[in-house]
């Protein structure tokens, strides 16, 4: 692939990075990324990612865009309320780079479907919400040996790690398990500052454009804790863990499952 | 005993365990929290017996979802 003049054009504040020049722009148009979920932390990563021209983009959400989500979820605009997720963040990734080619997959990620999808990707961006997708992801990126950002923002708070399955420290080897039914907070005590999904959503694509082109240190074996309140971010060294359940010395899960989802649902709980 | 409890340092009464721990520090949801110890996770089962000495370090990792805890 050569870049045309316009390519050249567009993309020169990369280019003209040492560390990244005109192969390493090149390399990102024929890169892959999916993004889970394009909500509070997909709507960063993949308006990021496309600016950046990663060729591929995949995006995945059942949902469909709604009042509540536009105080985070900053992909999706007013006008979008009652599009499907993936469409309304289609639009915008194709308004901002018509250099990328999206593919949207406008269902849940489930244990039947999601290998086959992720094996089409070089990198995955776990931009979930719930506990059940977060091990899902996991498991099934172990599975397909792909490299992942996992993140989780609450309140004031957010957490990311980049994974190498089977190299480095898995989401298993951190949280075992989804926490059990009943101890998950209610709606009424979540709730999460709208800007947090920006900061660690664009860690999260941070770290895939580093992962493509090969750049630096990722963020593995350490999961990267921020609290918007004291604005001290920590970076906590973890290594492998022995007893993971699935990428331990005796692993228990030797295939993709499903998770329950413990929690209330938010048709009967409006937060 | 002095140890660094969250990257800070602390200074607890002598001999608790992780679970006593937990409690010390109000952690309201333990079941919400996988704990490091000197950079090795604890299984669950193992806070009950695992006593803390002098120079630990010590790691709450909070379960986190996205800005809906549920779905």
């Amino acid at each position: 692939m050569s870049l045309t003049e316009k390519q050249i054009e567009r993309y020169s504040r990369h280019i003209i990075l040492e560390e990244i020049g005109g192969i390493g722009q090149e390399k990102l148009l024929s890169s892959k990324v999916l993004i889970v979920g394009a909500g509070g932390l997909g709507s960063p990563a993949a308006l990021y990612l496309a600016a950046a021209g990663v060729g591929t983009i995949g995006i995945i959400d059942a949902d469909r865009v709604d009042l509540t989500n536009l105080q985070r979820q900053i992909i999706h605009h007013t006008s979008d309320v009652g599009l499907e997720k993936v469409k309304s963040a289609a639009n915008k990734m194709l308004a901002i780079n018509p250099d990328v080619s999206v593919k949207t997959y406008h269902r849940f990620a489930k244990a039947d479907n999601i290998r086959d999808i992720i094996r089409e990707y070089d990198f995955v961006i776990d931009g979930t919400d719930n506990f059940p997708a977060k091990f899902l992801i996991n498991d099934a990126c172990y599975f397909e040996k792909k490299p992942f950002s996992h993140a989780g923002i609450l309140k004031f708070y957010g957490q990311l790690i980049t994974v190498l399955p089977g190299k480095t420290a898995c989401y298993r080897c951190i949280f075992n398990a989804p926490p059990p039914a009943g101890v998950v907070p209610s709606c009424s005590q979540a709730g999460v500052l709208g800007v947090l999904a920006g900061v660690i959503g664009s860690l999260q694509a941070t770290e895939a454009i580093k992962y493509l082109l090969d750049l630096g240190k990722l963020l593995t074996n350490t999961l990267l804790t921020y609290d918007a309140l004291a604005m001290d971010f920590r970076a906590v060294k973890l290594s492998r863990n022995p007893n993971c359940p699935l990428c331990g010395e005796n692993a228990e899960i030797t295939e993709l499952k499903d998770e329950e989802q413990p929690v209330c649902d938010l048709k009967s709980c409006k937060c | 005993m002095k140890l660094i409890m969250n990257g800070k340092d602390s200074n607890l009464e002598e001999g608790l365990t992780v679970s006593q721990l937990l409690v010390e520090q109000k952690v309201k949801m333990p079941e919400m929290v996988s704990v490091e110890l000197n950079g090795k996770i604890l299984k669950r089962s193992e806070f009950e017996n695992t006593k803390l000495s002098e120079g630990d370090k010590v790691e709450f990792l909070y379960f986190m979802g996205g800005g809906n805890v549920s779905n």
